[in-house]
């Protein structure tokens, strides 16, 4: 377990404000006490300084996780994020879409969102921009990236793409021995 | 929509699923029943109807015992209203199994119905003696005499594939006559013959290996046997905790109900629990199962928890966490405040651990993969510790029924070990000074006495603690005292669930508080210690030594040819123990005590008769047998 490097934190900010945008500030200054960000075996863990100290005096080789899991380094130093860090992306998210009760299963299975399927989506969303997904009782889902801005939305055909998959919740069923 | 949450509040809406009657079953009872001269003057409820039909048939009957009857009108009454009112105050789940059981009863017998149902309300009030005679008198009427099967009969049925019927009726009147020995047992045949012909009988019947059928013989009365036994065969309800951390039960509820599942409310001493009867999706993989709403959980893992009862920005232990449901709970109870240790030895486990806590949104807890055993030496001072020991898993049969079969003495005696060590390390890692806390829970989903009481009591001799009420208000009080065994009596303190009287799983939870962070030096370890600083000392233990395992092995040597006859006895905890006398004889003591140092550790230990031990001298003679365990151990 050690702080991340200078390039990780980028490559993870980078990444974050993808979804939440300048919401990130409040991610890191937070009110009720520091909370730090921490690399142990790949990944990274998002965790106050209270656990940070009873953490760390437990052995490298016997400490499983702590905190909450964001994501991973790639072997090439890229930063994936893993749906765990969905109930920190979901509050802050800046662009979100809503998936009608029909197309939640087929979304939670680890497909991507078509038009039909399509409930609401944020106004002036632009493409390729990060999206979280809600279902329409605004229970949030996962995460993905808009195929297409709002405005080319609504002339595509209903079997368009319009979200492209990254992570869903089914992950905690189908990828649960991966996901730390 | 679906059903209201209340039920107190539930409306009846015409005959339910279970009110389905028996086709033709009018007519089949009028050919039993003498002519009613007042037939149809009123409608008579079903329950009304057979009182009726047996007050008939009695009133057919010449009077045999004129006070009795007069007897039975009133309290028959009053049974009735007692057993429904005790009915109301149970808890849903339980009512469930009640009506599951009653259910069961009348598929499988529909002639005995009558019967069993009249016989299922007189358990509830064993004032009844007297309806209850002339009902076993009109069973006994029906089918002769319970005779035992003689010698060439048993070997004639181990030649062929057991008759399961034949065995189960055969364990009924067994039962029946060892209730009633005085006067329903064969002249001449010892109680002994009959338990050994139903523990034969029970082991074939439910597929039990000898030795568990023996030790749950141990634990329950014959009243209960059975039924413990048969709730071992259904599986208990599914149930679920509400993630107070995300949503409400109210929510949680109504969600659930819209997607087809049938629940109530677990019971009063729950405010998070669940009970499901029935789902037309997949309870473990609806969308509000991913988004952490709610977590599957038998009822029963919620009360160690709940006895643990973790406040706010404390430092707690779960020693033996996987699947992280007890973990998360506390994490729920704690409101994602103070920090939480989830350790586990097994790594594949402890993946499930961190995928349940991340879907839980539980933020607070530090997962390991430590040995329990190493804990006070990792990290220490925690203000309360959970510990969900490893056990034999004799209380949920009914989850997994290997343990029928592959379990056997030395597996609960391993599982006895592991335990005694686990809850020393647990007590040790817990700082007695904590403002908060200072508490031990101690649980596990086995119902036998070496995992429970045993261990609790051993950890009462070792350490500054004691026990305190767990504040579960329901439940069975711990042993105190079992077979030749005899307990703190604070261990009436401690719980135990069954699953035949509370619909849970078998568990066991004690509650422990610790006074004092020293740890109290025992004779025996004082006195190795002492040996290489006082010479004196050293003179003194040395013939000790050598003179303490000479008796011993002596008594050996004599005992042998003894002991051929009485060790597989005692080995395979046959009921011979059991039906030995309180009051043993100087000489058996001494035979057992030396059987017991020859065996090895693990044995229970008899304590020495008094004049077996050499004259104590101050307090180092209580070393006497640890020394004399320690010596013959050596020498192999």
């Amino acid at each position: 377990m050690r702080p991340l490097t200078e390039e990780e934190t980028r490559a993870l900010f980078e990444k974050l404000a993808r979804y939440v945008g300048e919401n990130l500030q409040l991610l890191v200054d937070r009110p009720d006490g520091a909370y730090c960000f921490r690399l142990h075996r790949d990944r990274v863990y998002y965790l106050s300084e209270r656990i940070l100290k009873l953490a760390t005096s437990i052995p490298r080789e016997n400490l499983v996780a702590l905190g909450t899991c964001f994501g991973k380094f790639t072997k090439t130093q890229k930063f994936r994020l893993h749906v765990t860090a969905l109930d920190y992306l979901a509050p802050y998210a800046k662009y979100k879409v809503w998936v009608k009760p029909g197309a939640e299963q087929s979304f939670l299975y680890g497909n991507h969102i078509l038009k039909s399927g399509l409930g609401r989506i944020t106004e002036s969303t632009t493409q390729y921009q990060g999206v979280v997904v809600y279902s329409m009782a605004d229970v949030p889902l996962g995460f993905g990236v808009a195929a297409k801005s709002t405005q080319e939305c609504r002339k595509v055909d209903p079997m368009a793409i319009v979200v492209f998959h990254q992570a869903d919740i089914g992950e905690y069923i189908r990828h649960e021995e991966t996901l730390t | 929509m679906g059903r209201k949450l209340d039920p107190t509040q539930k409306v009846k809406r015409g005959p339910g699923r279970k009110a389905r009657k028996q086709r033709g079953a009018e007519q089949e009872l009028l050919r039993f029943l003498p002519p009613d001269p007042e037939d149809g003057a009123r409608k008579l409820s079903g329950h009304a109807r057979r009182r009726a039909a047996k007050r008939r048939i009695k009133a057919a009957r010449p009077p045999t015992g004129k006070t009795a009857k007069v007897l039975q009108e009133s309290p028959a009454s009053s049974t009735e209203s007692k057993s429904f009112v005790s009915f109301l105050q149970l808890l849903p789940i339980e009512r469930a199994a009640q009506k599951q059981k009653r259910q069961d009863l009348s598929e499988e017998d529909s002639e005995e119905e009558e019967e069993d149902e009249e016989e299922e309300e007189e358990k509830e009030a064993p004032k009844q003696e007297e309806t209850q005679e002339t009902d076993l008198q009109l069973n006994v009427e029906a089918d002769e005499h319970f005779v035992l099967p003689s010698g060439q009969e048993i070997e004639k049925e181990a030649a062929q594939p057991p008759d399961l019927q034949l065995v189960h009726q055969r364990i009924k009147d067994n039962i029946e006559v060892l209730q009633n020995f005085g006067t329903k047992r064969e002249e001449g045949r010892s109680r002994q013959e009959y338990v050994t012909l139903l523990r034969q009988d029970l082991a074939t019947y439910y597929s039990y290996s000898d030795f568990l059928i023996g030790k749950m013989m141990e634990l329950f009365p014959l009243s209960e046997l059975v039924d413990f036994l048969e709730s071992n065969e259904v599986s208990r309800p599914v149930t679920l905790r509400t993630n107070t951390l995300k949503t409400r039960r109210r929510d949680l509820a109504q969600a659930l109900i819209n997607r087809g599942v049938n629940l109530d409310p677990l019971g009063k001493w729950s405010k998070t629990g669940l009970v499901v009867y029935d789902s037309s999706v997949p309870i473990g993989a609806t969308p509000e199962y991913l988004a952490g709403h709610y977590m599957l959980q038998g009822a029963s893992s919620l009360l160690p928890v709940m006895a643990l009862a973790p406040q706010e920005n404390e430092r707690i232990l779960d020693m033996c966490c996987a699947p992280g449901g007890k973990t998360s709970y506390i994490a729920q109870l704690m409101k994602n405040t103070g920090v939480i240790l989830a350790n586990d030895s097994n790594a594949e486990r402890l993946q499930s651990v961190v995928g349940n806590l991340h879907r839980l949104g539980v933020t607070n807890v530090v997962v390991s993969r430590c040995d329990g055993r190493q804990f006070p030496k990792v990290l220490g001072g925690f203000d309360r510790v959970l510990l969900d020991a490893p056990c034999s898993g004799t209380g949920v049969i009914a989850k997994d029924p290997t343990v029928k079969t592959n379990k056997d003495e030395k597996d609960i005696l391993r599982c006895a070990h592991l335990q005694k060590e686990l809850i020393l390390s647990a007590i040790d890692s817990v700082n007695a000074a904590s403002e908060t806390g200072g508490y031990i829970v101690y649980c596990t989903c086995s119902v036998t006495v070496e995992e429970n009481e045993w261990v609790v009591d051993y950890a009462l001799k070792k350490r500054n603690v004691r026990l305190v009420p767990t504040g579960l208000d329901f439940g069975k009080e711990g042993f105190v005292r079992f077979k030749e065994r005899r307990f703190h009596p604070s261990l009436k303190s401690t719980r135990r669930f069954y699953p035949h009287t509370h619909n849970l799983d078998g568990f066991f939870v004690a509650k422990l508080k610790k006074f004092s962070n020293a740890i109290p030096v025992a004779p025996q370890e004082e006195e190795p210690a002492k040996e290489p600083g006082v010479p004196a000392a050293k003179e003194n233990s040395a013939p000790a030594a050598t003179a303490t395992p000479l008796p011993t092995g002596k008594k050996q040597e004599g005992l042998k040819g003894a002991k051929k006859q009485t060790a597989k006895q005692v080995n395979s905890a046959s009921t011979a123990t059991k039906t030995q006398p309180q009051g043993e004889s100087r000489e058996k003591k001494q035979k057992k005590w030396a059987l017991a140092a020859r065996r090895g550790s693990f044995q229970k230990r008899p304590r020495p008769p008094k004049a077996a031990q050499p004259s104590p001298r101050g307090p180092r003679a209580q070393a006497g047998p640890g020394k004399k365990r320690r010596v013959p151990r050596n020498r192999q």
